[in-house]
């Protein structure tokens, strides 16, 4: 399959990037890692007349912790996070969503940013930014501007970021500990979309209960969604086996699924309950200091599964 | 539409080519280079028989436009023999029958490359891991996860170093 003709051009620099965005407002699209673009541009649901690449801008390709905060620029790719070590100290949600996103081919070229502004909803990042409370930076002819994750996706494929703007970096605020999260999905096959996903990051009072939940579902929706009534019943609870399994209904019932190939809409809320209670004992466990390893996503036989131990 | 000039080193030697924006670098390397080694089963992002490596990672060649290809080194399965003598990756699939009908093959055989670059002693999940980007319709994968052993064992064994494979580079390209 070849896509139609396009114009290419390759900027050195962001500024530059943000011009030509403005200039060809609309007719233009912004060329990240591609995993997403470039397979639609192949089945022709997307005919830009101009493409911009931003790979040729140096500089944005850091993961790393600055001010407070754990920084995700505009090139860092899915297999940066992987093996950034901040990453894996302290935002290890992101380590589990990074390995379940596609595959490992897919993760070198694919960038975090990208999965973001694709506003795609079953991009599994937007669920777990939701629930990192996770700031986006957005820049455009007139400046930058900060945008809340919550604030961000506004249906499918919709986003807050403008035509002419460019989504530069992530701003993740670093977790007082103790605090930890998970994310866990189910998949039909390596490289799937999530029939479901749920992203839960918890910070924990001094007895163990529940201080702060951020939780995020994925693909359940027309866009990411946070679960707020599951996150405010949490605030303030032990964590006990009763509320983790009525804080696992509450989320199921905020999710907003549709029937498809993946199953009916009873099918994927159930998932999204068993998926909650499991993310927030994960969370929970590691906030208290276990060491639990990434998750291999729910599409493994049971032989391989006597791999994981 | 636009024509860019690209030079691209392709398994060590420069190529300097007129290209459309729009070339895929699959169609790049199999149609204006004959290197057909490279093969397209899905042309959707999903098989990975299209595997090359980029600046020494391994990326899906039918998801990556020629021009972004400008300046930068890749490797495709022609590139893996040295001097007549098969990479030990190859020498270990033909050993442990790790093909049928062979169309996953040059892709596979990339990703395992790329794998034991990185990681001379990986476990069983981690080669599962690493190809789980490739698939193949044949095999069931067990002599393929055999044989992918068998190569790191060889290589360890002998640091075998023939191939074409560039150091991997961090992901950002400043030039
Ligand atoms: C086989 C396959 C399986 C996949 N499975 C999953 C999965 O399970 N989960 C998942 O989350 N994703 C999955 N993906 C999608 C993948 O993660 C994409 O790469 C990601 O959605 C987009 O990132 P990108 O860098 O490739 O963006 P691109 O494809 O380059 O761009 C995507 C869109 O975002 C825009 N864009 C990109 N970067 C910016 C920016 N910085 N500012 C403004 N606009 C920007 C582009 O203009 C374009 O419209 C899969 C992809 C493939 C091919
Ligand atoms: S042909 Fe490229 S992934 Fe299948
Ligand atoms: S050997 Fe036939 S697809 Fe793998």
């Amino acid at each position: 399959m070849i896509p139609s003709s396009f114009d290419y051009l390759a900027p050195a620099t962001l500024g530059e990037a943000v011009n030509l965005l403005h200039e060809h407002a609309g007719d233009a699209k912004i060329l990240a890692g591609g995993q997403s673009l470039i397979p639609m541009l192949k089945l022709r649901l997307a005919e830009p007349a101009l493409l911009i690449d931003i790979n040729r801008i140096p500089g944005l390709g850091y993961v790393d912790e600055r001010d407070g905060s754990l920084r995700i620029g505009a090139l860092a790719r899915e297999s940066d996070l992987e093996t950034a070590s901040v990453v894996r100290q302290r935002y290890q949600i992101l380590n589990d969503t990074t390995a379940v996103i596609a595959d490992p081919l897919v993760r070198n070229s694919a960038t975090v940013c990208g999965n973001i502004a694709h506003g795609d909803p079953g991009n599994d990042h937007p669920a777990t930014m939701l629930a990192l409370e996770a700031t986006f930076v957005a820049v455009g002819p007139r400046g930058e501007r900060r945008i809340a994750a919550r604030d961000f996706f506004l249906g499918l494929f919709s986003t807050a970021l403008n035509e002419d703007e460019i989504l530069e970096e992530i701003v993740v605020p670093r977790p007082t500990a103790p605090a930890a999260g998970a994310y866990l999905k189910l998949e039909r096959k390596v490289g799937d979309y999530a029939t479901a996903g749920v992203a839960v990051q918890l910070t924990l009072d001094a007895s163990g209960g529940c201080a702060r939940a951020g939780i995020g579902l994925t693909n359940v929706g027309a866009m990411a969604i946070e679960a707020v009534r599951a996150q405010d019943f949490l605030r303030n609870k032990p964590l006990d086996s009763p509320t983790i399994a009525q804080a696992a209904e509450i989320a199921a019932g905020e999710a907003d699924p549709i029937e498809d190939r993946r199953g009916s809409a009873d099918y994927k809320r159930d998932v999204v309950r068993v998926l909650t209670a499991r993310a927030i004992r994960i969370a929970a466990n590691r906030a208290a200091g276990a060491n639990i390893a990434t998750p291999l996503p729910f599409t493994y036989s049971p032989s391989q599964a006597a791999l994981r131990s | 539409m636009s024509k860019h000039s690209v030079s691209v080193t392709v398994n060590g030697t420069a190529h300097r080519s007129e290209v459309e924006a729009r070339l895929l670098l699959v169609h790049y390397l199999r149609d204006e280079l004959r290197l057909t080694g490279t093969h397209i089963g899905c042309d959707t992002t999903h098989c990975g028989a299209c595997t090359v490596l980029l600046d020494g990672k391994p990326v899906k060649s039918c998801t990556l436009f020629a021009v972004q290809a400008d300046g930068r080194s890749v490797s495709t399965v022609e590139g893996l023999e040295l001097g007549g003598e098969l990479h030990a990756v190859q020498k270990a699939f033909k050993e442990e029958h790790a093909l049928q009908c062979g169309f996953c093959t040059p892709g596979m055989m990339m990703s395992a490359v790329a794998l034991l670059e990185r990681n001379p002693s990986p476990s069983e999940l981690e080669i599962r891991q690493a190809i789980s980007g490739n698939l193949c319709r044949c095999t069931g994968y067990v002599n393929i996860v055999k044989a992918i052993q068998h190569a790191a064992a060889d290589m360890r064994a002998t640091r075998h170093t023939p191939a074409y494979v560039p150091a991997q580079e961090p992901a950002q390209v400043s030039r």
